[in-house]
């Protein structure tokens, strides 16, 4: 661990203040709760908002995975982890199983999560309304009284004129059947997964100051219209490394004429299907 | 066969081991010290202090050297020294009254008691680039307190003395609004006076936001973008008529009372500069005509800052003045909200980080909906997204 | 031991980890409504161990608190160890401490948050007879797969049907830590309880 910082880099006071708002997020599920975020020695919009959340729940008994597109070894995923095996001493590890703590960013992992599993997303912009209503004074009323109807018009507009909602990541949401929420920029595939999740979710933005949560078995809807019912992406091809026919999959283009090749954004989820398929063949 | 591609960590390093070799440049050369960074390129220290909210010369001399002379890298290396300090105590407000300045004019006031003084400007050089300065060799220095040719200022700057204030004590020269406000033409500074000011590093902004907020907001705010909100109300959005009422620079004393003394000691000593800006004049039928003020302030010798901070400050008030509002400069949640170069460089930048599982998203939706329309179905091969299921 | 040495024990001897730890248990009861917990750091006088691990881990000196009958014993303990100021009104209280129902106002006097900032409201830690033994709540809400029980020993049925009464509030309302010594369980605004008739031992 490196001298001359607190535990996990947070101050005391800090981490308090920051837990003060993790559990007001947690008693009102959905809601943006604000809080006092402080500069980090990484970037905003770099996950600041996540390692804040992070930085104030872990503990010396943790283990902690660190994601960005689901894959663990992406270079801001790497410079989070060494972060906090720098500042907290903290076990880190690749697999889903094993982590009780999971910081991502942009997915959420194949592998189900499970109870007592804490996950923490980082979010670039919280607020659900933004791109309809800039103001924070004007999103703040609507969410107070539940008007969401803006959001349906804006869906239904998508519907007429792409004959689809043309929403393909953050996904908005309506938690507990209250409060309308973004889901951070995870693909509409990973939504479902949030419905009832066992984990908690903790969602953390830095830079625009909010701090949100989804309890366990918590209902989380994905917005749509009785005749466009919400639907998830999913590909004809199969991962191409481990053959998973059910996970989110990355294009990669593979040589100049543009050729393409399709494998799994979760890295931990693919090289543990090779690993029991060449287990297999081995035996 | 493809092979995802690892090794972030290594690759992490080298780029540490690159922007090392990169910062030292030619090791032939001598390397830079802290002094000379400090003493030399004074400027880029100030705005580093005044943006980074952190008044250490030596420290932001070391933030400017360690990020290569990228001023809003450093900025951010300082902020987040900063944000890791405890706070020990709240000073008492500076007293800028009570500043010996090193410059100080006024553009309302031909002369005035404390006279103008230039002090150490580039208002009047002619930027011609000085190839002595290359040859290693400084341009005489000018005898202090005189400017290099005389400026549209008639007087020569006069000593300040200290006997010349009004009020007779050991203070700097009388305001220039004073003037103005002993004859009630001028509104009193609109602050609320209260002795518990929010700390915006400390409460998120909410809105409305007030004024010692917006303040704190715009004393860390870009200089650029300032500047930019700033002239655009020069230019009409947002018009204020303004006069640049006094602008001083000097050093001020700072000041804490210990709870267990009782009484205030000083604690040190910073360099500010602020600016007292004059603005058209409100009024009604029940109150009569007066000006209005803007204010602005800056760690150091930050001239330009100032002056667009109290630009910003005064076009933010317009709501409060009932004036129209609509224009950039006059909305709070726009201006409070994008002033801050740590937080938008963050987020700028941030594109460059992998998006491609968003990306895949889009790429997918957008294959979707070409399939279902007619003409891109007969030009378009099988989209590679076999699309959606329930 | 005098009182002054008295006050100024039962901190933690390790804050950084100590309050981790129980806040890590605070966070999962409260994403967890039904599930009880033990926080076993050290009684002070007025506080139960658990109520004190809260103080010790949430307050400071932004969050005004209100001590509620005999918990003012607390008073100096947690001006010492948390630096919080006390709230002589509850309604401006970010945490409020009551070693039973009968030492409460009426629930809606606390600060129950605005529509536009349901946060800013009062967490209240109240001392019950047991948790585990008494009468047999039925939860249900987020957090909770389904149903979950819970029992409860020394709040009333008045009290209950108050607390219910703030559901129609919501966003506002009122999030509970219920404390019986070492063991605590949380009860968030969401949670919905029904209180059985028959009780469980």
């Amino acid at each position: 661990m490196i001298a001359g910082y607190n535990f996990a880099y947070l101050d005391e006071q800090t981490k308090r203040m920051i837990r003060r708002a993790i559990l007001k997020a947690t008693a009102i599920p959905g809601y943006q709760v604000p809080f006092a975020s402080r500069e980090m020695p990484l970037p905003y919009g770099w996950g600041t908002g996540g390692i804040q959340v992070t930085a104030s729940i872990i503990g010396r008994g943790d283990t902690l995975k660190v994601i960005d597109q689901g894959a663990d070894d992406t270079t801001n995923a790497v410079s989070i982890r060494r972060f906090f095996a720098r500042t907290a001493g903290v076990r880190t590890t690749e697999r889903t199983r094993e982590a009780s703590i999971i910081q991502t960013r942009h997915r959420i992992p194949e592998t189900p999560l499970r109870e007592g599993q804490i996950i923490v997303f980082q979010v670039p912009i919280p607020e659900p309304l933004r791109w309809l209503e800039p103001r924070e004074r004007e999103t703040r009323r609507m969410h107070a009284h539940a008007d969401y109807g803006a959001m349906y018009v804006k869906l239904y507009e998508d519907i007429a004129r792409y004959g689809r909602i043309a929403t393909g990541y953050d996904y908005p949401v309506v938690v507990n059947g209250r409060y309308l929420m973004r889901p951070s920029p995870i693909p509409k595939f990973d939504n479902p997964k949030l419905d009832r999740l066992p984990a908690l979710a903790l969602f953390g933005a830095g830079r625009e100051k909010r701090i949100y949560a989804v309890p366990p078995h918590t209902p989380v809807k994905s917005l749509d219209f009785e005749d466009h019912p919400f639907r998830v992406e999913s590909w004809r091809e199969r991962c191409a490394l481990c053959g998973s026919g059910s996970s989110f999959l990355d294009e990669i283009v593979v040589d100049d004429s543009g050729r393409r090749m399709f494998v799994c954004s979760d890295t931990d989820y693919c090289s543990g299907r090779r690993a029991k398929r060449s287990g297999a063949e081995a035996a | 066969m493809y092979v995802a591609v690892k090794g972030g960590e290594r690759a992490i390093e080298a780029a540490h081991e690159l922007l090392a070799q990169a910062r030292r440049g030619d090791p032939q050369v001598p390397e830079l010290t802290l002094q000379q960074v400090s003493g030399q390129l004074s400027l880029a220290v100030d705005r580093v202090m005044a943006e980074g909210s952190l008044y250490d010369r030596e420290l932001a001399a070391l933030a400017i050297k360690q990020a290569r002379g990228d001023l809003i890298e450093a900025v951010f290396l300082l902020r987040a020294f900063r944000t890791t300090l405890p706070r020990l105590a709240v000073t008492r407000p500076i007293e800028t009254g009570r500043m010996a300045p090193r410059r100080r004019i006024s553009a309302t006031f031909k002369d005035l008691p404390g006279g103008q003084m230039l002090g150490p400007t580039f208002d009047y050089t002619h930027r011609l680039l000085d190839f002595a300065l290359a040859a290693g060799a400084s341009a005489a220095p000018e005898p202090a307190g005189v400017p290099a040719e005389p400026g549209p200022m008639p007087r020569a700057p006069a000593a300040v003395d200290p006997a010349a204030d009004v009020n007779g004590d050991a203070r700097g020269p009388a305001r220039a609004l004073a003037f103005l406000d002993a004859e009630d033409l001028i509104e009193r500074p609109p602050m609320t006076g209260s002795d518990d000011p929010p700390d915006i590093t400390r409460d998120p902004l909410a809105f409305p936001a007030p004024r010692a907020a917006r303040l704190q907001n715009l004393a860390r705010g870009d200089e650029g973008f300032l500047l930019a909100l700033g002239y655009s109300t020069q230019r009409g959005y947002g018009r204020t008529h303004p006069f640049a009422g006094e602008i001083r620079m000097g050093e001020v004393e700072v000041e804490i009372v210990p709870e267990e003394l009782g009484f205030a000691i000083v604690i040190g000593e910073v360099t500010v500069t602020e600016c007292d800006m004059v603005n058209q004049f409100a009024g009604s039928a029940t109150e009569p005509a007066r000006f209005t003020r803007g204010y602005g302030l800056a760690f150091g010798e930050g001239e330009r800052k100032a002056m667009a901070m109290a630009l910003v400050d005064r076009a933010l008030r317009a709501d409060q003045l009932g004036e129209d509002t609509g224009a950039p400069a006059q909305d709070q949640e726009f201006v409070l909200y994008h002033s801050d170069n740590v937080e938008a460089s963050g987020f700028v930048q941030h594109l460059k980080l992998p998006h491609y599982v968003d990306f895949q998203s889009e790429l997918n939706l957008i294959r979707r909906i070409r399939a279902g329309t007619p003409r891109a179905v007969a030009a378009e091969p099988e989209p590679a997204a076999a699309g959606e299921e329930d | 031991m005098t009182a002054a040495a008295a006050m100024r024990t039962g901190g933690f001897a390790d804050p950084a980890a100590e309050s981790q730890a129980a806040f890590r248990t605070l966070l999962d009861v409260l994403a967890r409504p039904g599930r009880i917990a033990e926080l076993k750091s050290a009684a002070v006088a007025g506080l139960s161990p658990a109520a004190s691990s809260v103080a010790l881990t949430l307050c400071d000196f932004e969050t005004p608190v209100w001590l509620g009958g005999a918990c003012a014993a607390a008073a100096d303990w947690l001006r010492f160890h948390c630096g919080a100021p006390l709230a002589v009104d509850c309604g401006t209280a970010r945490f409020a401490f009551a070693p039973g129902i009968a030492d409460l106002p009426d629930l809606d006097l606390f600060d129950l948050g605005s529509d536009e900032f349901p946060d800013r409201s009062t967490t209240l830690v109240l001392e019950v007879a047991s948790l585990g033994r008494g009468a047999a709540l039925t939860l249900s809400g987020p957090g909770i797969a389904g149903t979950a029980s819970l029992a409860v020993a020394g709040p009333s049925a008045a009290f209950w049907q108050a607390r219910a009464a703030l559901g129609a509030l919501f966003p506002r309302g009122l999030d509970l830590f219920l404390t019986s010594g070492t063991q605590i369980a949380a009860l968030p605004r969401a949670t919905r309880v029904e209180v059985s008739p028959c009780t469980s031992r």
